[in-house]
């Protein structure tokens, strides 16, 4: 088989296969290097003969691996404990051949291992860390680049993680019914700093697809509900924009300048279908699908004049009374400022500053230097956009503020 | 009357193999000598802080989260020691404490003793 051809089996199945292996082992490192060397084994073995099902195979065979690293243990532990741990993992499953058309508990799985990565006990660094390692497969190393940290510091976060899984007992089970909300509510909030973080970041990252990829699985595995179906047509709704976000040089292109032909119409699609349903869903609904709503609002907009500014106001109104906070409130003064004036805008943004709620934010800045500028006012932009620059973490971001400097300086 | 003793160290001293079989005799030694005098209740030794959850119940809500996180204007004021299957269930039980409204309740899994 292909390398190509096994990187698309590894995308596809990993994440199942190491949730179904962490189950039957009840340990995450001797599942992951179960897999691992049950992925080195395929790369041999699927040579001759693909299997009919990859991730079967890929369970049965990490599963006997796992069981021989527990025999290699042997010298160091008592010779009965192995063998009461070889018959737990036995005892936990049905036999499972390799070539077994249908692996019944692998969606299962999945939802456990989410909501084990997303445990409120674990920090939200260690949740995302472990979520995108393990659900997504991504190699250490890449998680690491996207949270810009050394590979070392994100290998010792990840090995904190599991050493607290298993120290407090984390367990590895989709939580009852009662929590159910809360804890998707978690798992939402991990996904949604993936998205966000590739969002502003790198334009050549691939971590938007992978929190995407998450909540379309959440989705399917967690049907109806409006705050999975909000926050991933919120993503899609986004995304969409990404072709014409950035131009050949890599620097940011904003909203109200982007060519709207280069947006991707299949995630669009995709995205304006759930609003809906996700609106529907509960009441009030989630503040995922209001967000969406107003996404959707831009995306179906010909061009920024022609954008429905009044029902975007209206939008982030209903979102300011059901989920008050500083950021909503910023947003919806960028919006106003399409309808009633960028002066109005500005009063709104400094009263908002003046609270200091947003301190160290470096949207709020940004957005009141946008209004300075639109209001003529350069040298006020000017000083504006260089507090955005001091607080921005993103190297587009870094090269729009200093472009904007520059023609500030040109203004005045 | 009975009385909690509270025992604070440093739990990221660097200790040699052989100091901490010492320092193991040592309470060995000391925890026979209470029960033998009758003052013996019960004593358990505390994983690290790594492992705690905080837990707090705010507006009928359990929010739970990493770390030992209580508030400098909190004092430990008392405890209780539960069998749980798994963390969820110590936090559920930990969200039931009256002061789980008011202050936090730190949820520290104990060192098996066979382990």
């Amino acid at each position: 088989m292909a390398g190509s051809c096994l990187e698309e089996v590894w995308r596809r199945h990993a994440g199942e296969a190491l949730a179904t292996l962490i189950r039957l082992t009840g340990d995450f490192d001797l599942a992951e290097e179960g897999l691992q060397e049950a992925f080195a084994a395929a790369a041999v073995a699927w040579n001759e003969a693909p299997p009919a099902n990859p991730r079967a195979w890929l369970i049965a065979v990490g599963r006997r691996r796992a069981v021989d690293q527990i025999r290699r243990r042997i010298a160091l532990r008592a010779r009965q404990e192995v063998l009461a741990s070889e018959a737990e993992i036995d005892r936990q499953s049905a036999p499972i051949e390799p070539d077994d058309d249908e692996v019944a508990f692998g969606d299962d799985d999945l939802l456990r291992l989410i909501f084990t990565c997303c445990h409120p006990a674990l920090g939200l660094e260690a949740q995302v860390a472990l979520t995108l390692r393990t659900v997504c497969a991504l190699p250490t190393a890449a998680v690491a680049r996207a949270f810009l940290v050394a590979e070392e510091t994100m290998a010792q976060r990840l090995v904190r993680a599991k050493a607290k899984i298993r120290a407090a007992a984390i367990p590895y089970r989709t939580p009852a019914r009662e929590v159910l909300d809360e804890r998707v509510e978690g798992v939402l909030a991990v996904i949604y700093l993936v998205f966000t973080e590739a969002y502003a970041g790198d334009p050549r990252r691939s971590l938007a697809r992978e929190a995407i990829d998450l909540g379309r699985r959440l989705a399917t595995l967690l049907p109806g509900r409006g705050p999975i179906m909000g926050l991933l047509s919120l993503m899609l709704l986004h995304e969409a924009r990404r072709p014409a976000r950035f131009d050949a040089a890599g620097d940011i292109v904003l909203l109200e300048d982007q060519d709207r032909g280069l947006w991707n119409r299949t995630d669009i699609a995709e995205g304006l279908a759930l609003v809906e349903p996700a609106l529907k869903a509960e009441s009030p609904p989630s503040p995922y699908a209001i967000q969406a709503a107003i996404a959707a609002l831009h995306d179906q907009a010909s061009s920024a004049a022609a954008t429905d500014w009044r029902q975007i106001v209206a939008l982030y109104s209903v979102l300011m009374r059901i989920h008050p906070s500083p950021v909503i409130e910023l947003n919806h003064a960028a919006a106003l400022a399409m309808v009633d004036g960028p002066l109005e805008a500005l009063q709104r943004v400094d009263a908002l500053a003046a609270r200091g709620a947003l301190a160290g934010y470096d949207v709020l800045p940004a957005v009141r230097a946008d209004l300075l500028r639109r209001l003529g006012r350069a040298e006020a932009a000017a000083a504006a956009y260089r507090e955005a620059l001091a607080q921005t973490r993103h190297e587009p971001e870094r090269r729009l503020f200093l472009r904007r400097i520059a023609e500030m300086g040109r203004m005045a | 009357m009975h009385y909690l003793l509270m025992i604070y160290d440093d739990e990221n001293m660097a200790m040699s193999e052989t100091e901490n079989q010492a320092i193991l005799a040592e309470y060995e030694a000391f925890t026979q000598s209470i029960v033998q005098s009758g003052h013996f209740k019960a004593a358990d030794r505390l994983r690290p802080t790594s492992t705690a959850t905080t837990v707090r119940v705010r507006d009928g809500k359990t929010f739970s989260t990493d770390g030992p996180f209580a508030e400098t204007r909190e004092q430990l004021g008392g405890y209780y020691l539960v069998e749980a299957r798994d963390l969820d269930e110590a936090v559920g039980i930990a969200a039931r404490i009256p002061s789980a409204k008011l202050g936090s309740i730190e949820v520290r899994p104990i060192w098996a003793m066979n382990a």
